[in-house]
């Protein structure tokens, strides 16, 4: 019943601010929305930690302690997006960037977005898990090129091919992954249900296994960021409003690498070897050092974060590619402290940009005088993310990194080089951002900071103290990806 | 007796498919390619509806019809809509390296077949040996998206891709469950819709849809 709740909500609210979305309280009504949506994602939550995994309506809907604890993760950011976009947008628009069809378009596709990655998350079918990632795709090309400037629709038609070429990939993948199936299970809609999959992975054939998940890692992992698939990354969220920029950061990357590792537990299970662990490693590790390395060289400061952001899914693909409890423990956590603190980043960079009215870091000077709370909020954001203790983030990090030496010492040196360099670029780029001298004048108005700080609270909160319910769920979403 | 000659029929169409794709590959009207896309679905229609017909898998009948519909009705003629609306009707797009383009094109096939091979050995489907054109379909698609320079071609190209994996789930397992082949015509006319949006923004932008103005955004 909760899930249609979780489904229903998203896709009505969509509907809704597409007929009515150019009133004046449509950012409130998004916002509500949202609430409703994390309401019922609380109450789906709470089910299944009472009563386990679940199947719902005849095997359409799974959902087990890893897509659960993602559902509340998303829901959970797009509501605190939500309340951050209501102030921003309106101030956007007050710049004249933005017109009131425009902000139709944005709160509709919005909540559309939400609801297809819910989907995603949700669905027990892999052929309807890439239809779902598909259509979550299609509802942020029109936000990527909100502005209607001529690099924002560059970004989008960029985004929009090399993810439509990635999926296609993948929608080839999920054929493969029928097609074995099928010899399995036999023909109809049971053959791609991911739970009856599971019960039979060992008797699919190998080999077309193998090259569904080359694939669907392909695929998924362009969505994901992946070196060297990764350069529609930037664009997309440096050009696009800084909502979008956080959501896409902060959720979407999260949702490809979901449908990657629904299929890596199914390969693991057919194959036997460590084969899809090993080409995930591969790409991850790829990921993290090359985007190290571009950090130091970014100008735009919403650019500079989205590399980070491909940095951190790199670990965290390389983190599930080791596999094993406590590499996957690490990976989880990792992706939620990711979420939580890159879209508390983009917050406060939505905000400094706005006032400075530009993305070059030379340009953004002394926020600390102009307003202090950006100020803060932008540094230790920054310090949460480059895995300063006590942040959560640090616990991620080291957990992937002690087990990077026990399993795998020889990506070790690689790994600590890329977070070095990354800690040097970023921190020293941030540094005069905040802390630097400006003649600019106060901000005129009050930012919208609390998702802000109730981000930071969570991921300082979950370095220090990692309550004990909520470790037993990590501990079994990361049994359950085994490997 | 009927089958191998049903077959035979589906095995040419399956050739006529690979035909159109080198086709569209040397088209610089775009009129013109919007016609062959209309065709390649044609093919694509007729050659579901005989396996059906042939094999008796009912849910490849709809499969044939939302092909029919979808492809090589209403697309084509949404796409001639817009390139009128948007008068680009007439546009001819300047390839100088269309021979070089055509070579490519081959070694992509002879990649696809060999690619294919381990799988159609696998498959238990009369039209197994057809796997192999789907996937140069696809990989020809892919090449052409890389070779325009226009913004409709390269959606074409695009949709061309979607056509060569719907046939290569044909080819393998007699096409995916109903309910995701719907969701994946859904998601295509929703990405077509979008799409045609969008041109229409580059077009206000740039005053051209030429990608050759967005070329900007580069690591320095």
């Amino acid at each position: 019943m909760e899930i249609y709740w979780l489904l229903g909500i998203p896709l009505t609210g969509g509907t809704f601010l597409a007929l009515w979305g150019c009133r004046r309280h449509a950012p409130e009504i998004n916002a509500l929305f949202s609430l409703a949506t994390l309401a019922a994602a609380a109450w789906l939550t709470r089910r299944i930690i009472e009563q386990g995994p679940l199947t719902v309506g005849d095997g359409w809907f799974f959902i087990d302690s890893f897509n659960v604890f993602l559902v509340a993760l998303t829901a959970f950011v797009a509501f605190t997006t939500a309340l951050f976009s209501r102030p921003y947008m309106r101030i956007e628009a007050e710049h004249g960037r933005l017109n009131p069809q425009r902000l139709r378009l944005y709160h509709s596709s919005y909540q559309i977005f939400i609801g297809a990655m819910l989907l995603a998350l949700t669905t027990n079918n892999m052929g309807i898990l890439w239809v779902a990632m598909e259509a979550a795709t299609l509802a942020t090309v029109l936000l990527v090129s909100l502005y209607r400037t001529p690099a924002s629709l560059e970004a989008a038609w960029k985004y929009f091919i090399l993810c439509g070429v990635g999926i296609a990939l993948a929608l080839f993948g999920t054929i493969l992954l029928y097609f074995a199936a099928e010899k399995v299970l036999g023909p109809g809609g049971t053959a791609l249900l991911w739970t009856e999959l599971d019960g039979v992975k060992g008797e699919l054939e190998p080999t077309v296994l193998q090259l569904a998940f080359v694939f669907l890692l392909v695929g998924y992992g362009t969505k994901v960021g992946l070196a060297p698939l990764h350069s529609w990354l930037p664009d997309a969220h440096a050009e696009g409003p800084t909502p979008v920029s956080a959501v896409l950061s902060g959720l979407l990357l999260n949702v490809a690498l979901y449908a990657v590792m629904r299929s890596k537990v199914l390969v693991d299970g057919a194959l036997g070897t460590d084969m899809a662990g090993n080409l995930m490693m591969g790409f991850g590790l790829l990921s993290v050092v090359l985007a190290a390395f571009l950090i130091r060289r970014q100008t735009d400061v919403k650019r500079m974060f989205a590399y980070s952001s491909i940095e951190h899914m790199g670990l965290i693909t390389f983190a599930f590619g080791m596999g094993g409890a406590v590499a996957n423990f690490a990976a989880l956590l990792h992706m939620t402290m990711h979420s939580l603190t890159k879209s508390a980043i983009f917050f406060a960079v939505g905000h400094a940009t706005q006032k400075a009215g530009t993305q070059l870091m030379d340009d953004i000077r002394g926020l600390i005088r102009t307003n202090p709370t950006i100020g803060w909020g932008l540094m230790l954001g920054t310090v949460a993310i480059l895995g300063v203790p006590p942040f959560g983030v640090f616990a991620s990090e080291f957990l992937i990194i002690t087990t990077a030496m026990h399993d795998h010492p020889w990506a070790t040196p690689f790994l600590l080089l890329a977070l070095g360099v990354a800690f040097a670029s970023i921190f020293g780029k941030v540094q005069p951002m905040v802390f630097g001298e400006t003649e600019l004048p106060k901000l005129p108005y009050q930012p919208a900071l609390t998702p802000v700080f109730m981000h930071l609270g969570l991921v300082l909160m979950l370095g220090l103290f990692i309550p004990a319910y909520l470790a037993d769920w990590y501990r079994q979403a990361a049994q359950l990806l085994g490997g | 007796m009927t089958l191998t000659y049903h077959l035979q029929i589906v095995n040419l169409l399956a050739a006529l498919l690979l035909l159109i794709s080198f086709a569209m590959l040397s088209q610089r009207r775009i009129a013109g390619l919007i016609t062959l896309f209309a065709w390649q679905g044609a093919a694509l229609a007729a050659s579901t509806l005989l396996v059906a017909w042939s094999t008796g898998q009912h849910h490849l009948y709809y499969s044939a019809a939302i092909t029919l519909v979808l492809k090589v009705i209403a697309m084509p003629w949404y796409f001639f809509h817009i390139v009128r609306k948007l008068d680009v009707d007439r546009d001819v797009e300047p390839m100088i390296n269309i021979p070089t383009t055509m070579l490519i094109g081959i070694v992509l096939v002879i990649f696809a077949f060999n690619l294919a091979l381990p799988i159609s050995e696998l498959s238990g489907t009369v039209m197994r040996s057809t796997l192999g054109i789907a996937l140069a379909t696809v990989l020809l698609a892919f090449l052409m998206m890389i070779t325009r320079r226009k913004a409709i071609p390269q959606v074409i190209g695009f949709l061309a891709m979607e056509n060569g994996l719907f046939f290569a789930a044909t080819s393998t397992s007699y096409g995916m469950p109903l309910v995701v082949e719907l969701g994946v015509a859904l998601d295509v006319m929703v990405a077509v819709f979008v799409l045609s949006i969008f041109f229409f923004q580059i077009r206000e932008t740039f005053d051209s849809l030429d990608l050759k103005h967005m070329e900007k955004l580069k690591e320095k």
